[in-house]
């Protein structure tokens, strides 16, 4: 089930919208039960279909076009490191080089703490504060080095501030 | 009119239409994948990319819309380039498997392969792999790498089916076709998305391997189930029908199939077939000659009329059977002083016998229901029933029509329904006499003075309220509606609401041949017994003509009561079954693709086909058989050499349109004083359940339509029962009583049981309407 929360927040979102047209809010709903729940699993696509009156199918089309949807747990913290041409000049590989080593993990995966998932992302048009990455899709994070990256990741695992920006 | 010119030629085109539109009026082709005449665009595929003077670039004739004075080049060399282009990426990841691949030889990308692609690739990579799907037993999804990602079958679905199953899922180079979950696709006309695929990603699966496109032969024939009569290419080789494919017409089906039209063929040649006469002697079952069987049936005919008299012999023939076969069967009857025939087997009500002004059809063409603005379907499991008919009803739906429902079920049509009014079986008549109030108030008009006295409900007044409006209205009686017991208080009111509201009124055929039985003269006139009273008050002997009594009949306890206790029961059937325990004589007869005939459709049209192949063994058209007997008899005209003049002798050369007429008289409004006690039953005859063909597709039988039927309730109904969903109980109708396990659909209206008829798990109830009794079994329930 979608919680009073969500549901708040989509029909908020429906109100943009003609009432016959209510799929409309589909990215938005998607958005809202990732923002709650890290990611959004096939029963939460389910939910959304029958609140927006939609095909299951039609959500899950939605769902899997976008790489900002996480098809499964991403961890607390989702670091998406731009890996496009810019970043890469400015040194992302050496950033994303640098994540690897110091989480432990692979592109893709998530630590065993449940804390931090890493994954590449494609360019979010701030190439001037290249190398970047986002956390949860939400907060940008520029001109990266290890030193910036660990007072980051510090602030983060002692529960300072969430991926809010 | 809007003036283009295609390739030098010079077209006027209509405002609004696209090149590839007018490009295929004019006669000129232009490749194409993802397009399809009856679904929306989607210019994915990049197939039709042609030049336009003083475009930038190639544009995609399909979804280009024409404009004044634009000048199109299909085969100007920057067409061709970008078509030979489009072509190769096409083919980048699309496997090399041609010689082992099902769609081979009827396979668009094979065939524009030819003209556009390079005789070798450039590709050197490896090619991307899409993991098969299972989807079902009827469309095989098994390889997917195959799929160009068109997404016909996906539109197909959202648009024509009502329900979108497939969809592409993932992006790009990732994008596959699948369905939420792998789950099943169930929509009763998947089989198309098999013909819409450009390639062999969608195949079907019961034809699968089995034959190649070029070893079929293709002859025309008509579908023996619904009241539509679907036009089919049946495709045979080596005297066997490999597959069955719809012959386009726009008037009935379009391009399109139900899936029980184009999956039964597989009872064509299943094992239960019968293949040779068969007498019983001694309690014991004896293959024997043709000769042997009939003259054992005009010896046991002729004894009966002799004795006991002709009366006491009754004829039941379902309405899958031809023209021909009709009227002969009651030609032969009539021959021997018997008017005891009849075809409506599942109607309950015969009050408006000999008070109709003609043959009951759908009152309209069938291509008008699309232009309808106002629908009343009162009592119809149209979805099931009636498929292709249904989607034309979800046609006029999606164009602004809207759809009013009269039904004591509330199934999911796939379309937007804008009022419904879901009650009890005896609470119908109520309903109508409701909304013909409302409609006379909202008309000013003045209304039969036995409505007067009901009290209009608000769903009826909604309902009224549409129709009022509406400036083309259909109303349409279902199969439920006509099964009712009082079918005929249900047409009056529907018509009187029809006549009300300026609209038209109809009948939807049940069976291929509903309003055939009619014009072949099957039904008993004032002399006989109808199929009600031939059960009711038993006959000495029997014929039966495609019918198994415990599954085509109102009440399978009477029929089979009836069955057990005559001296004398012959079977004409194409299979063995159920009557091996009560009849006499089994005579194999031909099913539709083994026998020339007529099928008469619920628009009144005529369409006659041959065999398309030779009969299985010695089974033998029913036509002939009956022609044969009535020689036996020695009964007058019966010289037929072909089933065309008994079919001129049937129609009798007069057009059948002049005989179409749902007029009713001398039948006055009585509307039910009170409701009845008790648990009503709600009868539906499942779709893959309704005629013998059918009953023995074995793909069709895999699906999730032709699953077990439960008893399914409204929820408060189980908890006043103290039945938890799931659990079995029984079920009592008279003598008889079956197990079936409980659903809970709150959609139902309360104080019914929806059991289905048809189906061997409730042969043993008895009317499809009327009180059942429903009780927990030991270990269920309380």
């Amino acid at each position: 089930m979608l919680s009073d929360q969500i549901q708040e927040k989509i029909n908020r979102e429906l109100k943009k919208y003609p009432a016959d047209q209510k799929q409309s809010a589909v990215m938005a709903a998607l958005r809202f039960v990732q923002d709650e729940k890290g990611w959004i699993s096939n029963d939460d696509m389910a939910d959304v279909a029958a609140f927006l009156d939609m095909p299951h199918m039609a959500v899950y089309e939605v769902a899997t076009f976008y790489h900002m949807y996480n098809l499964r747990p991403m961890g607390k913290h989702m670091l998406t490191v731009c890996t496009n041409l810019s970043c890469q000049l400015m040194g992302a590989n050496e950033t994303m080089d640098y994540l690897k080593q110091k989480l432990g993990i692979g592109l893709g995966e998530v630590t065993a703490d449940g804390k931090f998932g890493l994954r590449e992302g494609e360019c979010m048009g701030a190439c001037v504060d290249a190398p970047l990455f986002t956390i949860n899709n939400k907060r940008m994070c520029g001109h990266l080095n290890a030193e910036k990256i660990d007072q980051i990741l510090a602030e983060l695992d002692s529960g300072k501030s969430g991926g809010q920006p | 009119m809007i003036n283009i010119e295609i390739d030098g030629k010079k077209i006027a085109t209509e405002s609004g239409s696209t090149v590839i539109e007018a490009a295929h009026e004019a006669g000129i082709y232009i490749p194409h994948f993802c397009y399809h005449k009856k679904l929306s665009i989607a210019a994915n595929c990049r197939m039709c990319l042609v030049e336009v003077e003083k475009a930038p670039k190639p544009l995609p004739a399909c979804a280009t819309p024409v404009a004044e004075g634009m000048k199109v080049h299909t085969n100007s060399a920057q067409a061709v380039k970008a078509q030979k282009g489009v072509m190769e990426f096409l083919l980048v990841n699309h496997p090399l498997d041609c010689p082992i691949c099902d769609q081979g030889g009827e396979c668009e990308l094979q065939d524009l392969a030819v003209g556009y692609g390079a005789s070798a690739s450039r590709y050197q990579e490896e090619k991307r792999v899409v993991l098969p799907k299972d989807i079902g037993p009827l469309v095989s999804a098994e390889e997917m790498s195959r799929c160009i990602n068109c997404t016909r079958c996906v539109r197909f679905g959202q648009e024509i089916g009502g329900q979108m199953e497939l969809g592409q899922a993932f992006r790009g180079e990732h994008a596959e076709i699948m369905s939420f979950l792998g789950e099943q696709v169930d929509s009763e006309l998947s089989g198309n998305m098999i013909d819409l695929c450009p390639v062999g990603a969608l195949t079907s699966k019961p034809f699968r391997y089995t034959a190649r496109s070029w070893e079929l032969s293709r002859r025309r024939s008509v579908s023996p189930h619904d009241g539509m009569g679907s036009n089919l290419a049946v495709q045979v080789k080596d005297n066997r029908v490999m597959r069955v494919l719809p012959l386009e017409n726009e008037e009935i089906n379009e391009c399109w199939l139900s899936d029980k039209d184009r999956f039964s063929y597989e009872a064509l040649s299943a094992p239960e077939r019968l293949t040779r006469p068969m007498v019983r002697q001694d309690g014991k079952w004896q293959e024997v000659s043709w000769q042997v069987a009939l003259e054992y049936v005009a010896n046991g005919l002729s004894q009966i009329s002799g004795g006991a008299g002709a009366a006491h012999i009754g004829a039941l023939a379902t309405p899958h059977s031809t023209l021909e076969e009709l009227y002969l069967l009651q030609k032969l009857l009539r021959g021997i002083g018997s008017s005891n025939v009849d075809f409506r087997l599942r109607q309950s009500d015969f009050s408006m016998d000999g008070k109709q002004a003609g043959v009951p059809w759908l009152g309209m063409p069938l291509a008008e229901i699309n232009n309808a603005d106002r629908f009343l379907l009162v009592g119809s499991f149209l979805r099931k029933d009636h498929p292709l008919l249904a989607s034309r009803v979800r046609q006029a739906v999606k164009h602004g029509a809207q759809a009013n429902v009269v039904h004591s079920a509330d199934d999911d049509l796939l379309m937007h329904v804008a009022n419904k009014a879901i009650v009890a079986p005896d609470a119908m008549v109520d309903l109508l006499a409701q909304i013909l109030k409302a409609l006379a108030t909202e008309k000013q008009a003045s209304v039969d003075a036995a409505v007067q006295g009901v009290s209009v409900g608000s769903e009826a007044a909604a309902i009224a309220a549409s129709l009022a409006q509406g400036k083309n209205v259909a109303v349409l009686l279902g199969n439920f509606a006509q099964q009712h017991p009082q079918a005929a208080q249900l047409q009056l009111l529907a018509q009187q609401i029809a006549t009300l509201a300026g609209g038209k009124f109809g009948f939807l055929g049940e069976a291929a041949n509903s309003v055939g039985g009619y014009l072949a003269q099957a039904v008993p006139g004032a002399a006989g017994l109808n199929a009600g009273a031939m059960l009711a008050a038993p006959r000495k002997a029997y014929l039966l003509l495609n019918t198994e009594v415990e599954l085509d009949c109102h009440d399978p306890q009477q029929a089979q009561a009836a069955m057990y206790a005559a001296d004398m029961v012959v079977a004409l059937s194409a299979y063995k079954h159920h009557a091996s325990d009560y009849a006499d004589v089994l005579l194999p007869i031909a099913p539709f693709t083994e026998t020339s005939g007529t099928f008469i459709n619920t628009e009144g049209r005529v369409q006659s086909f041959k065999g398309t192949v030779k009969p299985l063994g010695e089974a033998r058209p029913a036509w002939k058989v009956l022609r044969v007997l009535g020689n036996l008899l020695k009964l007058p005209g019966f010289d037929y050499d072909d089933s065309e003049s008994v079919r001129d002798e049937a129609l009798g050369g007069v057009a059948v349109a002049g005989k179409l007429n749902n007029g009713l008289s001398g039948i006055t409004l009585q509307l039910p004083s009170a409701a009845s006690s008790g648990l009503q039953r709600v009868s539906d005859v499942p779709i893959y359940a309704a005629d013998a063909v059918v009953r023995r597709a074995a793909s069709l039988q895999a699906t999730h339509d032709a699953a077990v039927p439960r008893a399914v309730m409204h929820g408060e109904e189980l908890k006043k029962l103290n039945l938890p969903p799931g659990s079995e109980v029984k079920l009592s109708q008279g003598a008889g009583s079956v197990r079936l396990n409980v659903a809970a659909d709150d959609r139902l209206p309360l104080g019914v049981v929806r059991v289905a008829a048809g189906h061997a798990a409730t042969a043993q109830l008895g009317a499809m309407f009327g009180t059942i009794v429903v009780e927990a079994t030991s270990g269920s329930g309380a």
